[in-house]
């Protein structure tokens, strides 16, 4: 990543915000349908505590969600790729899962598991569960046929044909599945925290909202986008380093 | 049949055909062969070195001596310098010949190649040839190809494949130690008759 790249992020932020203090002015908007940026600066900088106890909440169901949730997709696309019956079986009630939004189950699942974390961390898991298995299943499925061929004249096991052949040439697939997840975890934490909640930034923002708090909104709202984009990158950052040869290749591409 | 499909059928890549594949001492030929493709199949996350002994880390036997065996063959083919690249920075022919290294590293008697130096340039294919003819001494090598040149500096006995399903014609036997030089008269000669084979065998399969 170098300067500019940077740069530019930043750049498009300082103009929405100035845009935003605009339409502020220009409309004479009052503060309880739009708080100007400065206001919400003071609403960040005197909540500040609660914002980021309310954080912590949200975090930890978006780190809980996708760890459980990528663990499960990865196993479940390596049970697949390998047991047929199972392919067979479990490729409907996945795309079936999908079918019906998961928005649709948070009422359910927060009767079940109850207001505290675990029914935001159950939401997260299924948001994150689908698009894991199926680009790692099709990463597994997509060896290039001459690596398999080439492992068997090799006389290698089925084992080390996985471990050397078959995982690291689906590790780029499942960088894309990891990366979608990243971008959808926070997603499903906070819409379960929405149905039902005590803590975190999405209870929060219901809360400030009913108070007509729209600053303290604001910068609830702020905190999570923070926070999402900096999860995302992370997630990004190792996505890129489990698949270095790929970077390479496509750096070399741009230089041309 | 086609060509492929006879390497694939030997290798035991392919099944669905009646027959027999038979070596001449009668014992099976699993583990006793090694496999050239057309493409290099190198793996983009291995350096050409990790490429090389790809074998030998897929049953786990990496050691000292396949280390030393393996710079040794990377030497012998040019490639000492580029062991430690990955081969998406490499050219074709250097990617080939770790391709190459790799087949041999197998150290098995028998050797399936796939019109393993098509996709390279010219010159590049010559001394790739005088490349494997050199390491590949010794061992009985079955190489499909459709460039007759190849078939004649390389082999030992030359089949025509002609036909859909394909038969094979009488053996050419071209004289001389490979690899033989392109400037041989009887060379020459010789591609002159198997390019008139190949021409008539065309003929047959389109009527």
């Amino acid at each position: 990543m170098n300067a500019a790249s940077l740069i530019r992020p930043l750049v498009v932020f300082a103009g929405l915000v100035v845009v935003w203090q605009l339409v502020v002015l220009v409309t004479a908007v009052p503060p309880y349908i739009l708080p100007g940026p400065a206001s919400v600066v003071d609403a960040f900088g005197g909540r500040f505590d609660t914002l980021m106890s309310n954080a912590g909440v949200t975090l930890i169901e978006i780190l809980a969600g996708f760890v459980i949730g990528t663990t499960v997709g990865m196993a479940s696309a390596l049970i697949m790729t390998y047991f047929r019956p199972a392919r067979l079986w479990l490729m409907p009630v996945l795309v079936v899962s999908q079918a019906i939004p998961v928005f649709a189950l948070a009422p359910i699942l927060t009767l079940w598991l109850g207001y505290g974390m675990e029914s935001k961390i159950a939401m997260a898991v299924l948001i994150i569960y689908f698009p894991v298995t199926a680009a790692f299943h099709d990463g597994l499925r997509r060896t290039d046929p001459g690596w398999v061929d080439l492992a068997r004249v090799m006389n290698a096991t089925r084992r080390s044909e996985l471990l050397r052949i078959r995982l690291p040439a689906a590790l780029p697939a499942l960088g894309s599945g990891l990366r979608v997840a990243a971008a959808v975890a926070p997603i499903g934490a906070v819409v379960g925290e929405w149905v039902g909640s005590s803590a975190g930034l999405g209870y929060l923002m219901l809360h400030a909202n009913a108070r007509v708090q729209i600053d303290l909104m604001f910068a609830a709202l702020f905190t999570l986008a923070v926070m999402a984009c900096g999860f995302y990158f992370a997630i990004d950052a190792i996505a890129r380093r489990l698949a270095p040869w790929q970077t390479e290749i496509s750096i070399e591409k741009e230089d041309r | 049949m086609g060509k492929t499909t006879l390497l694939r059928l030997v290798a035991d890549l392919e099944t669905g055909a009646s027959g027999q594949v038979k070596a001449d001492d009668n014992a099976p030929l699993d583990g006793r062969l090694s496999y050239m493709a057309q493409q290099d199949l190198l793996l983009p996350w291995l350096t050409l070195r990790e490429n090389a002994n790809l074998g030998a880390r897929l049953r786990g036997t990496v050691s000292a001596d396949v280390a030393a065996k393996t710079d040794a063959l990377l030497d012998r083919a040019g490639l000492s310098a580029a062991a430690d690249l990955l081969p998406a920075v490499c050219s074709g022919g250097m990617r080939q010949r770790a391709a190459l290294v790799r087949t041999l590293m197998e150290n098995r008697p028998v050797v399936l190649m796939d019109e393993p130096f098509s996709a390279l340039d010219a010159i590049t294919r010559l001394q790739l040839q005088d490349v494997a003819a050199e390491l590949l001494r010794g061992r009985t090598v079955l190489l499909v190809t459709h460039d007759p040149l190849e078939a004649l500096r390389l082999g030992h006995r030359i089949h025509v494949m002609t036909g859909r399903p394909a038969r094979f014609g009488d053996a050419i036997v071209p004289v001389g130690p490979t690899p033989r030089q392109v400037s041989d008269p009887r060379l020459v000669k010789l591609q002159a008759e198997l390019l008139s084979q190949l021409a008539n065998a065309a003929r047959e399969t389109a009527a």
